[in-house]
């Protein structure tokens, strides 16, 4: 009991000693004109779509949950998010070259097609950004039109 | 013994966060250390593909220079296409890896006006699509659509740079749910590198590109 006893302090000594560990939030509250709400036309329900499923992560702004104040949590965010804006940031969707935007509105398909995306640790905890079939359906067919203008 | 109770309560909090987090660790140490075993395994090939290419740089030296620029480019592109044909997704990780440290050596200095930018905006886009590849092993899946776009931007290079073989630009109508797909070719015979096995002969060439 007593070994035990110890081993529950030391755990909790580490926990407490990792909630200094700093962080750095993803908060912005500019609009760029590079957003790809500005860049293209997008019908207002394929446009909840990306805000309320994609742009936590994939953009300036993310909208936190309040367990993002507790370490290890905050740190994994913090590397998933830029992990994420560097693959595709939709902030900045309007600066990408011709190609690089049809290269990722493909790729926005198939992840979504094949339930890659949003991630499943995601959708976890944000039950309203889980993909309804409907839903699926509306954006494909907008990219699929994005990609025959582009 | 009720703090005790509360006192484990946190512990397991603490014990569950930090699983996590180690978990995360060691996938990517895994990841690192296949890696290396395939860079490993892999030197020899590439080395003789290389004195091949070398050879064949040589003879085409004279003939026009633009034409040795996509070279490197294009042997870790066919490389990376065969090993697809071949259903396999190590060595096709290793070949991405490949190609994107030559795209990322690319010499686009001598390039100039209109098609300067075109061809940075190629090169861009390859390298996210070599680096998904080279990331993908395990997948073949998610290389193959990756080397969809690839084959649209080397055609689109090679379009610019010239070609120091023949290659044949060969289209597979099935690929993509029935919207098709190209892949460029150093054989007339046709292997398809986006059902491999599967599909092995399903494509027709479209162009034949000197």
């Amino acid at each position: 009991m007593k070994v035990l006893k110890i081993i529950a302090i030391i755990l909790l000594l580490t926990f407490v000693g990792i909630q200094f560990i700093p962080t750095t939030r993803n908060q912005s509250d500019i609009v760029l004109s590079t957003d790809l709400m500005e860049t293209y036309n997008v019908p207002e329900q394929v446009e909840v779509i990306f805000k309320t499923s994609c742009y936590d992560c994939h953009s300036n702004n993310t909208i936190y949950p309040w367990y993002n104040k507790i370490q290890p949590v905050s740190l994994i965010m913090e590397s998933h998010i830029k992990e994420a804006k560097a693959e595709l940031n939709f902030n900045e969707f309007g600066s990408y070259s011709e190609r690089k935007q049809k290269s990722k509105f493909k790729s926005i398909l198939s992840q979504v097609k094949d339930g890659e995306m949003p991630l499943a640790s995601y959708t976890l905890m944000h039950r309203e950004a889980k993909l309804s079939e409907n839903e699926k359906k509306a954006l494909e067919n907008w990219i699929n039109k994005m990609l025959e203008s582009l | 013994m009720k703090k005790f109770k509360i006192a484990m309560g946190m512990v397991a909090i603490a014990l569950t966060l930090l699983t996590v987090m180690s978990c995360k660790d060691t996938k990517k140490s895994d990841e690192h250390m296949e890696m290396d075993q395939n860079e490993m395994n892999h030197d020899g090939d590439e080395n003789m593909d290389m004195d091949q290419n070398g050879m064949q740089n040589d003879e085409m030296m004279n003939r026009d220079q633009k034409t040795s620029k996509a070279t490197a480019v294009l042997n870790s592109y066919l490389e990376l296409k065969n090993a697809l044909v071949a259903d396999n997704t190590e060595v096709a990780a290793t070949a991405g890896k490949t190609l994107l440290a030559d795209l990322a050596k690319f010499d686009q200095s001598s390039i100039a006006g209109a098609q300067k930018q075109e061809v940075i905006d190629i090169i861009e886009d390859a390298r996210e699509h070599a680096e998904h590849i080279s990331e993908n092993s395990g997948k073949l899946d998610h290389q193959r659509e990756h080397f969809e776009l690839l084959s649209n931007d080397v055609k689109d290079l090679i379009a610019i740079t010239g070609t120091d073989r023949v290659l044949y630009k060969t289209f597979c109508p099935m690929y993509n749910e029935g919207k098709g797909g190209i892949w460029l070719s150093e054989t007339k015979e046709i292997k398809n590198p986006y059902f491999g096995s599967k599909m092995m002969k399903c494509g027709e060439i479209q162009e034949e590109i000197k």
